[in-house]
């Protein structure tokens, strides 16, 4: 099992939240978080004052996977979130002790798997592959 | 002889008056930053409640009753006397109180341009009572001098069609003062101080464009054709102004900004107040463009500056009304309005002269009144609210609200019983 944490784009996250349901992974947590990265700064002007926006929006993604769907979840990530300009975002990948669904108290992988984790993947797959991501 | 029409278009008039001083709180209120959003919102809405008072009370009667060169006597206090017949030396058309109520609405909005410049740092209850005195002992007699039966800027025969210096002047000037005197906010020029909702500047500046056709066009006190005047007047000085600060921001920084064009079209009509009755539109034209100038760089200059005038009240009406007041004395013409006067371009340049003493008089009553009511409220109330205070924004410490309620978004607070100055709190069980 590893946690998957990603930072993207804002911009890109409807393209990374349908890779990864047509990979399969269905369990995502999302937070608006601000960072800074080494992008170019953005400026800003209120009348006569200029300003300088040191933090850049991104998203953060959490999700948890079992073994096989680590690779498939991070190629997901690659090929959504890419646009080739500095800001693209990172992924950190680490391994996880223990996890418990509260609901049934299932453990581990058996926990790992969302209950219409099939449906959601097939309607991504269903909806086809979406002509502005893959260009 | 009463005119339903007159008085139908000064009534409506007063009431677009009324929503200046609302658009004028949204304004400043977008302006802020959101921990003293109500508080600033609040400084121009408690003018509504105190001038309206005041107004009935005695301000009527000090600007606008029969008295001396300098100040309206007081045979009108309490609208005594002030009936529903007109008063033909102010119209002989409108119920008499259909006047008063007009003038009352912009004893109310005047005082609250001012606050622009001290947002942000100062206690509500010194505010309200400076408010209060600024506008007895500043507003009425400046509005006397130049409107009043005899007032002597009006013997002189000084252009203000509908307040450039009375109202813009000397807001602009008193709002410099009070920023001076009070000081700058604790991090000003060290933490980014933008606008915290660009939207409601818009909607205020909208509002307040709106509402300044019954400022211009109703300051004619009658619904005819000097009233067209200067309603074309005002829309053609704050198109022109809009676009002209928008050509300098697109020069300056390559991009059109919405509080640029928000600002710009407020000093267009801020320049055209005093010239609305009295030019033709293509010197509207000239006068917004102008005046826009002058404010767009004015800012610049004021925002490298120590002087934290916060919401940039002295460059926006100060300057922009002296300019409005002084072209006037450019730009007026007997052909534009028959009963008005010719200006510098129509060859009487004593003009150009009377509105030059009437700007002085009005910057020089105005800061020196404004620093006498401070240094009073400030030696006996104290002015500046406390850093801490100031830290946490005044919303919480000068009304005890919050503008975007935040409280509870993880369960942070609960409701408290009885008397909520010595709060009983039910935590459950």
């Amino acid at each position: 099992m590893k946690l998957i944490t990603t930072i993207v784009r804002p911009e890109r996250l409807p393209e990374v939240k349908a890779a990864l349901f047509r990979a399969g992974v269905t369990g995502i947590t999302l937070s608006r978080v601000s960072g800074h990265g080494g992008e170019h700064e953005v400026l800003e002007q209120y009348r006569g004052t200029a300003l300088v926006m040191e933090f850049r929006e991104k998203v953060k993604i959490e999700m948890v996977c079992s073994e096989p769907f680590v690779e498939p979840c991070i190629q997901a990530i690659l090929s959504a979130a890419r646009t080739g300009e500095v800001g693209d975002g990172k992924i950190f990948v680490q391994a996880i002790e223990r996890v418990i669904r509260i609901r049934t108290g299932e453990m581990d992988n058996e926990a790992l798997t969302a209950v219409n984790a099939d449906e959601v993947q097939r309607a991504a797959l269903a909806a086809g592959v979406d002509p502005e991501t893959r260009a | 002889m009463i005119s339903a029409g007159d008085t139908a278009w000064v009534l409506l008039s007063s009431a677009l008056v009324l929503l200046m001083t609302v658009g004028l709180a949204l304004f400043y209120g977008g302006l802020v930053r959101p921990k003293s959003t109500l508080n600033t919102m609040m400084m121009s809405m408690i003018a509504l409640g105190v001038i309206g008072v005041q107004w009935v009370l005695v301000g009527y009667s000090i600007a606008f009753a029969p008295g001396s060169a300098w100040l309206g006597g007081f045979a009108w206090v309490g609208f005594r006397s002030v009936g529903l017949e007109p008063d033909p030396t102010y119209s002989a058309t409108i119920p008499q109180q259909a006047h008063a109520m007009f003038q009352g609405m912009f004893a109310i909005i005047t005082p609250a341009l001012i606050s622009g410049a001290i947002v942000e740092r100062m206690r509500f209850r010194a505010y309200v009572v400076f408010l209060l005195l600024w506008t007895t002992l500043i507003y009425d007699p400046l509005a006397h001098w130049v409107w009043g039966a005899g007032g002597w800027l009006l013997e002189r025969g000084a252009l203000d069609f509908a307040g450039g210096t009375v109202v813009h002047i000397s807001a602009g000037v008193s709002a410099l003062t009070a920023a001076w005197m009070l000081g700058p906010r604790k991090d000003y020029r060290r933490v980014p101080l933008a606008p915290h909702n660009v939207p409601l500047v818009l909607l205020g500046a909208g509002l307040l464009w709106f509402g300044w056709f019954g400022f211009n066009a109703g300051s004619a006190l009658a619904a005819n054709g000097l009233a067209a005047l200067a309603f074309v007047n005002t829309n053609t000085a704050a198109a022109a102004a809009l676009v002209t600060w928008a050509a300098l921001d697109l020069t300056r920084s390559r991009k059109v900004t919405a509080v640029g064009a928000a600002t710009g079209l407020v000093v267009g009509l801020v320049a055209i107040t005093p010239a609305a009755g009295y030019v033709t539109p293509l010197a509207a034209l000239a006068i917004g463009a102008i005046a826009a100038g002058v404010s767009y760089t004015a800012i610049q200059i004021r925002s490298a500056s120590r002087l934290d005038d916060a919401l940039d009240v002295f460059s926006c009406h100060g300057l922009a009304g002296a300019a409005g007041a002084l072209l006037t004395g450019v730009f007026a013409s007997k052909i534009a309005n028959p009963a008005g006067a010719d200006g510098l371009l129509a060859g009487n340049a004593a003009q150009l002269g009377v509105q030059l003493l009437a700007v002085c008089a009005a910057a020089l009553f105005a800061a020196i009144g404004t620093m006498a009511i401070l240094a009073l409220v400030q030696a006996t109330l104290g002015a500046r609210a406390s850093v801490p205070e100031e830290m946490t924004g005044l919303d919480l410490s000068e009304h005890g609200e919050e503008a975007y309620f935040a409280g509870s978004t993880l369960g942070g607070s609960v409701i408290v019983h009885r008397n909520p100055a010595t709060p009983v709190v039910d935590r459950g069980r």
